[in-house]
């Protein structure tokens, strides 16, 4: 099992971004600017190696062909505009950086639009590969660079950005700042508290989200430095998260991610390309709420500490107990394979999967796009780490509140882990053209 | 103190510089920025080689390759080794490029292998009318006459309100000492840019702790601050000390008629002031044991605020969206130190300024001091 272990979690972004590296370092041309664009060939070069590389390990331990990771490894461009936003049934990429942010206490309505009309710019510009404003080495030498510059050099890395509303943008201690109040869905509700949970106020709420992800972590972490900077007096970062190791796949038919805990995660997610499930679960529905989040969806993210050293010192027995599959294969219990169909009742009755699985919740599903975390240690030795929750659907309080009530009440896996923030969004359909912006519908 | 500032600057510089040899393999493009017009300097362990001696005033680029082994440095001298320009932490096989105006004089080009020394010099001549591009504008030149008078004021007011800390710490009044420590500080917080200009006496007077280099002997405010507070003494040491700082802020006092200022400079300086804030002030390192942070952030917003005010008659024309903004940032800044602000005119122990609040000030100075940054580039756009 330490073998598949090994071969299984051998294969992240690093890969590709030490390709990219070494190529560029060898370079010795320096001082000339160049756009993000014009480089996209031999980086996608070094990405596509390593791409190669994650290929042959894959088809060592899985019959299928991997088919998304092509996709997923030529540093593309995914698209920004289109009917629902990038980032929900977008394939899951590596690397995470997610951000919340509060509005100012001198904003106005108007100052919120003309920025996010500049952020819907911005994202435009970065998620198709492109340096923000007029570039980052260009310009009055007189003045700082429209773009930070750290991304330079580097492919589009997949990167989709994502923007949600908070409940508190549309109501704040009874105020309401923006003239919104009335435009709040019933469903952005404010989560109730659940059983266990240890909830860090600054690492929770917030009045706008945006979710960065990308195949290659610079590019995420420059896009919300940029939009941060953007933001600059008009919003301030409440908090941030990054994250690693995507922790579920939207795409079943490549291989199943594994969490910090080193289980399979994300084995019946929904998939990006099931427009069925995604109408039923995912995507808010005429009629639903207001129609400014039609073809929208609601993310609820929880950041979920992991007990890493007593979840280590736990028998493999009682490990696959907690969570009702095997750990290596990621099997139901009383099955062989890991897409085998369930039988819930072969599992331990508080066991995560008997608890979790839509079997046991009227066919209740969430799409799940969460990452692990490590922010270094917490001062007492122990890994700061766990996993970055993430799930969109179209109704939270017919979908993730009822399904973390039962959660929290039995699920045998809280002895390991604590939930330490949370967050609550309304994420807009997508922009469909340019021209539109973030948060149109809402605000127009 | 400024130190800590511009080696972050400058490793920041010596990042993007990396960043654009990474991407200049891709695609090779004729050092177009740089042009004829570039004075190329070729930075070894041993030599700084210019390549040329004599150039006209005005906006000035200096195109620094080191080819030598170890991570360099290059300044340009004025008068009394006075920092035009600089840039430092340029590694090895790297390059890196100083805009700056530069008047008409003569000056000397340091390159510093290995960082230390007085470094490998090169003399050189500019030449003409020149200076600030935007000195044309009669509006700019008035303001950099203003200013300089304002430097001044604020330097001839220092030095009676220092004289009088000093004078508290001879008597060993240690309580009228520190409630006249804050005080005597505020011209030459308000003025920082400028104070910094002559190289010599910031790191005599306004050296925090942590900065001291290996043999240089710790003097100045902070030195003070540190005995009346975490010592609670007044010894023979703290009585020269006192003196050694009244004397040594005369000297800059002395000095100012001589400071570079241009337009550019006064843009640029007013973004260093908030700059110190969100760098030192908002985590209380600056005045670490007196806590009188909340006292320097207001001297570097009002002496920020004056270059502006002066400034803004030609900023609010070229960009008028700019100056709404900046307007608008100044005043809110102003109105949140207010509420800091007691009766007696000293401001809220920094110590007593909770997390949440210091968040507050930093999204405040975040606030303005990214508009800030775009003020120079206003000012000298044609």
């Amino acid at each position: 099992m330490d073998a598949e272990n090994e071969q299984q979690n051998g294969t992240p972004a690093g890969t590709d971004a030490t390709n990219s590296r070494g190529t560029a370092s060898g370079s010795t041309t320096p001082g000339s600017t160049v756009s993000r664009r014009a480089v996209i060939g031999w980086a996608g070069a070094g990405v596509a190696l390593g791409a190669a590389a994650v290929g042959s390990v894959a088809a060592a331990t899985r019959q299928e062909d991997p088919a998304p990771a092509p996709a997923a490894a030529t540093g593309a461009e995914v698209p920004f505009y289109g009917e629902h936003q990038a980032g929900i049934a977008t394939p899951v990429q590596d690397r995470l950086h997610f951000a919340a942010f509060d509005v100012s206490e001198k904003a106005t309505r108007e100052s919120l639009v003309k920025m996010l009309k500049e952020w819907t710019k911005a994202a435009a510009a970065m998620t198709g590969g492109r340096e923000v404003g007029i570039g980052a080495a260009t310009g009055l030498p007189e003045a700082p660079p429209d773009d930070t510059g750290e991304a330079l050099g580097l492919p589009a890395s997949r990167l989709s950005l994502t923007i949600g509303f908070g409940p508190s943008l549309f109501e704040k201690d009874g105020m309401d700042r923006f003239g919104l109040k009335a435009k709040r869905p019933e469903a952005l509700i404010d989560l109730p508290n659940f059983k266990g949970d240890k909830l860090d106020p600054l690492r929770s709420g917030g009045d706008l989200c945006v979710q960065a992800c990308a195949d290659d972590p610079q590019v995420a972490v420059h896009a919300i430095r940029n939009l941060a900077r953007i933001g600059m007096g008009t919003v301030g970062i409440r908090w941030s998260q990054l994250g690693f190791g995507k922790t579920s796949s939207t795409t079943p038919d490549a291989q199943t991610p594994r969490n910090l805990l080193g289980f399979k995660d994300g084995t019946h997610n929904i998939a990006g390309t099931d427009g069925t499930r995604l109408a039923e679960h995912v995507w808010a529905a005429p009629g639903d709420g207001p129609d400014w989040m039609t073809g929208g969806s609601y993310l609820v993210a929880r950041r979920i500490r992991m007990h890493i050293e007593t979840w280590d010192r736990t028998s493999l027995k009682e490990q696959e107990d907690v969570f009702g599959r095997t750990k290596g294969e990621g099997a139901p219990y009383g099955k062989v394979k890991e897409h085998d169909d369930p039988d819930l009742k072969a599992m331990p009755a508080d066991s995560h999967v008997a608890l979790a699985h839509p079997d046991a919740n009227n066919g209740l599903m969430i799409l799940r796009r969460g990452f692990s975390f490590t922010d270094g240690t917490d001062g007492l030795g122990r890994l700061d780490a766990g996993l970055f929750f993430l799930a969109y659907q179209r109704d939270t309080r017919r979908a993730f509140v009822p399904l973390q009530q039962r959660l929290a009440g039995s699920d045998k896996l809280n002895e390991y882990i604590q939930h330490v923030g949370s967050a609550h969004f309304a994420c807009p359909a997508g922009v469909r053209k340019p021209g539109e912006w973030w948060g149109q519908a809402l605000f127009g | 103190m400024s130190a800590r500032r511009r080696s972050t600057a400058a490793a920041l510089l010596t990042l993007a510089v990396a960043t654009a040899t990474l991407a200049g393999c891709a695609e090779k493009k004729d050092d177009k920025e740089g042009g004829g017009d570039a004075v190329k300097i070729n930075a070894t362990d041993s030599a700084c080689e210019v390549s040329k001696t004599s150039f006209p005033a005005g906006h000035v680029v200096l195109d620094i390759s080191n080819k030598g082994s170890k991570t360099t440095e290059v300044y340009v001298y004025g008068d009394g080794d006075k920092i035009i320009t600089e840039r430092e932490n340029i590694g090895p096989g790297t390059k890196a490029t100083i805009n700056a105006e530069i008047k008409a004089g003569a000056y000397e080009i340091a390159c510093k292998p290995g960082m230390v020394g007085d470094g490998v010099r090169q003399k050189i001549t500019v030449t003409g009318e020149g200076g600030s591009s935007a000195s044309a504008d009669p509006r700019l030149a008035a303001a950099v006459d203003a200013y300089r008078a304002y430097a001044q004021e604020q330097a001839d007011a220092t030095v009676p309100a220092v004289e009088a800390f000093a004078a508290a710490i001879k008597a060993g009044d240690l309580e009228k000492a520190k409630s006249l420590y804050a005080p005597s500080r505020t011209g030459w917080e308000r003025t920082e840019p400028v104070a910094e200009s002559f190289g010599d006496v910031d790191p005599k007077t306004d050296t925090r702790e942590d900065k001291v280099e290996a043999g240089q002997q710790w003097t100045g405010w902070h030195k003070l601050e540190k005995s009346l507070w975490a010592d609670a003494r007044i010894g023979d040491d703290e009585k020269k000390l006192a003196d050694q700082l009244v004397n040594d802020l005369k000297d800059w006092q002395k000095k100012i008629p001589q400071a570079e200022i241009t337009a550019t400079s006064m843009a640029n300086g007013a973004k260093e002031l908030l700059d110190e804030v969100a760098t030192n002030k908002i985590t209380g390192e600056e005045d670490r044991y007196s806590h009188t942070d909340l006292a320097d952030f207001h001297a570097n917003v009002e002496g920020a605020q004056k270059a502006y005010d002066l400034l803004k008659p030609v900023a609010a024309e070229k960009n008028p969206e700019l100056a709404k903004t900046l307007d608008s940032e100044f005043a809110a800044i102003q109105a949140l130190l207010a509420k800091y602000r007691q009766a007696d005119g000293t401001f809220t122990s920094y110590d007593k300024v909770a997390e949440a609040e210091r968040k507050t000030f930093s999204d405040a100075v975040n606030s303005l001091g990214e508009p800030l940054s775009k003020l120079a580039a206003a000012v000298v756009v044609k």
